[in-house]
């Protein structure tokens, strides 16, 4: 996307100036002013808005399927049937749940990290080096931010089925592995980050360029990795379409559209209505959501400052 | 590069061995990319290019038609009904979204709201559910059988209309895709407010300038570039929708048709009806569409920019 390139950056005054791993910075103006009851109310209400779903859910996944249709959807309903839910979620036709979790963590390690890993090397590569060819390729993945990824799901689909590797898992690890954005957050994040005094210093000493990247400049893109790393983490463990095209293998499925494959299950005009499968749709779906809601709290501090510095500056 | 030639005449021997000069570095660290890079958007794109120009014969074998896909796609009334309703969500939809989102980044950066980070991290937390545990979760709300919004309309005794009808679908997953992106926008323009140097502010408030002042003459022209960021997004995952009226066809098939968004009937052309090329010459004709948008609203708001 060329907002990044051909965007004038007429204001220096907007760029962040300090090393981007700064804490946000203490203004004196906030110190002045009052906490306004109105503006607390108002988000407090869009705060709900975002939480109230999320406590149907918690609440609905202690419930067995009576006790859905007859209690109140934010509040506890007639026993606690949350321990049953899981294990029934995590035993049903023989724990394919629990081989779908393993098959997520699969793709987002492999997807995730390997996508993070070469968008870190490769904006590094962008903003510390000079190379022919350098503007074009940095043209190309601008560019390539705009495709659509998922009308390219059934192109991929119909190129991997003749290579011969759909239905394994590589046709979801294999598209996931590029991120545009990512290597755009993070040449912007390396070009704040990391001084070329210090390269150079290094270069002095003798060190090579590789050893000079993994020890002094990973370090210093520390946050800016980890911001794309949770984005491409989000990216490949929500990832729905492609899966869905790429795989028929219920044993290589990913939560995602196993999750779905149990809700049709339940809702399909074909089946009628067989309500048992509810409770393991609404406990499975929780327990779906549990790990990134956990990693994105763990590494707040990270990413937040990784967004500030990657993402403002366009 | 004069640093270099410095530690050649200091190390002749180190710098005989590491011979390529630091420049020829970018190409190795950036290789890597640039390979899952081909494999991943390259190769697929050109692979439907070139797809899309052949059609399957009858008693098999690819015929080159030419255009004639592309043709058959600019009469195809069942592709124009998807492409206007994401065009209809992508109005209404996404400047609710970002004008909720620049609202509560405003709020969040005024320094006037208590529990902030609380609101941060509780407003974005939806971005980490997937999206099709949260057409789930919400599908589930909005059916009339145990979902909350019928179980509160009964005990107010108000007679709701059906979430998951004909006439509200389209609103019903617009709210789903508000709910999930608005936390994420609104960070994304919190961490370019951040970025505002806090000696404009201050100049403001010596001339006498209040919030609201400061948010108007401030803080939202140095949005821009964020905002254009946040829009470009959204145009580009409208066009795309997918996931959400996928997960909700289970729950309302008679109003979830095949074709109800262009990349739904990209999807049942191939998989149901085995029209690969057909399908391949939408996922281009999507591309380009989403492409062009993205890129007019860009022209657009530079032209804008310019005219300040």
């Amino acid at each position: 996307m060329s907002t990044a390139t051909t965007a004038p950056d007429r204001s220096p005054d907007h760029r962040p100036r300090a090393t981007p791993s700064r804490r946000p910075r203490q203004r004196p103006h906030r110190l002045r002013s009052r906490a306004s009851t109105a503006l607390t109310v108002a988000m407090a209400l869009m705060l709900a808005y975002t939480l109230l779903p999320l406590l149907w859910l918690v609440m609905s996944s202690t419930k067995n399927s009576e006790s859905l249709f007859s209690s109140f959807g934010l509040w506890f309903g007639h026993g606690f049937a949350f321990f049953h839910n899981v294990h029934e979620v995590l035993t049903y036709d023989n724990g394919i749940y629990v081989r779908w979790l393993g098959n997520t963590v699969l793709y987002a390690v492999l997807g995730a990290g390997g996508a993070a890993a070469l968008a870190a090397l490769g904006g590094y590569g962008l903003a510390k080096y000079e190379f022919r060819g350098k503007r074009a390729v940095f043209g190309t993945v601008i560019g390539a931010i705009t495709v659509p990824t998922t009308a390219l799901a059934v192109p991929t689909y119909l190129l991997y089925s003749k290579i011969g590797i759909v239905n394994t898992p590589w046709a979801v690890i294999i598209p996931a592995l590029a991120s545009p954005f990512g290597l755009y957050l993070m040449r912007v994040y390396a070009l704040e980050a990391v001084p070329d005094s210090l390269l150079e210093a290094a270069r002095i000493d003798g060190a090579s360029e590789l050893r000079t990247f993994f020890t002094i400049s990973l370090r210093l893109l520390a946050p800016g990795f980890v911001t794309v790393l949770l984005f491409t983490l989000v990216a490949t463990w929500n990832n729905y379409f492609l899966p869905l095209i790429v795989l028929n293998d219920p044993q290589w499925f990913p939560l995602t559209v196993g999750l779905s494959q149990w809700n049709t299950q339940t809702m399909g005009p074909q089946t009628g209505a067989t309500l048992d499968l509810y409770p393991m749709v609404i406990t499975g779906s929780l327990l779906a959501i549990i790990p990134l809601v956990v990693a994105f709290l763990l590494l707040q501090r990270y990413w937040q400052s990784g967004l500030a510095a990657g993402s403002v500056k366009q | 590069m004069d640093r270099a030639v410095t530690s050649q005449t200091l190390h002749p021997r180190l710098s005989r061995r590491r011979a390529p000069r630091p420049g020829r570095y970018g190409i190795l660290f950036v290789s890597p990319f640039l390979l899952a890079f081909a494999f991943a958007i390259a190769a697929p794109l050109l692979y439907a290019a070139y797809l899309s120009l052949f059609r399957q014969g009858l008693v098999g074998g690819n015929v080159f038609v030419g255009l004639d896909n592309y043709r058959r796609a600019l009469a195809d009334a069942l592709l124009h009904t998807g492409l206007i309703r994401v065009a209809l969500f992508l109005a209404v939809q996404v400047p609710i979204m970002l004008g909720l989102a620049l609202v509560a980044a405003l709020a969040l950066d005024s320094g006037r709201l208590r529990w902030s980070a609380l609101f941060r991290i509780g407003i974005f937390i939806p971005y980490a559910v997937p999206g099709v545990v949260a057409a789930l979760m919400w599908g589930y709300l909005y059916g009339p059988r145990f979902g909350l919004f019928h179980q509160v309309g009964t005990d107010l005794g108000l007679g709701l209309p059906n979430l998951l009808s004909h006439s509200w679908m389209l609103a019903s997953i617009g709210n789903i895709t508000t709910w999930e992106y608005t936390g994420y926008n609104m960070l994304i323009l919190y961490a370019a407010l951040r970025s505002v140097p806090y000696e404009l502010y201050e100049a403001a408030e010596v001339d006498g300038a209040g919030e609201i002042r400061k948010a108007v003459s401030i803080k939202i022209p140095a949005l821009r570039q964020a905002l254009l960021l946040c829009t470009i997004f959204s145009i580009i995952g409208s066009f795309q929708l997918f996931n959400e009226p996928n997960v909700l066809q289970a729950l309302a098939p008679g109003v979830i048709t095949t074709n109800y968004t262009p990349n739904m009937y990209a999807f049942n052309l191939a998989f149901n009806g085995q029209e690969f090329n057909y399908s391949a010459a939408i996922a281009v004709v999507l591309g380009g569409i989403t492409a062009v948008v993205a890129y007019a609203v860009q022209l657009w708001t530079n032209r804008q920019e310019r005219a300040l």
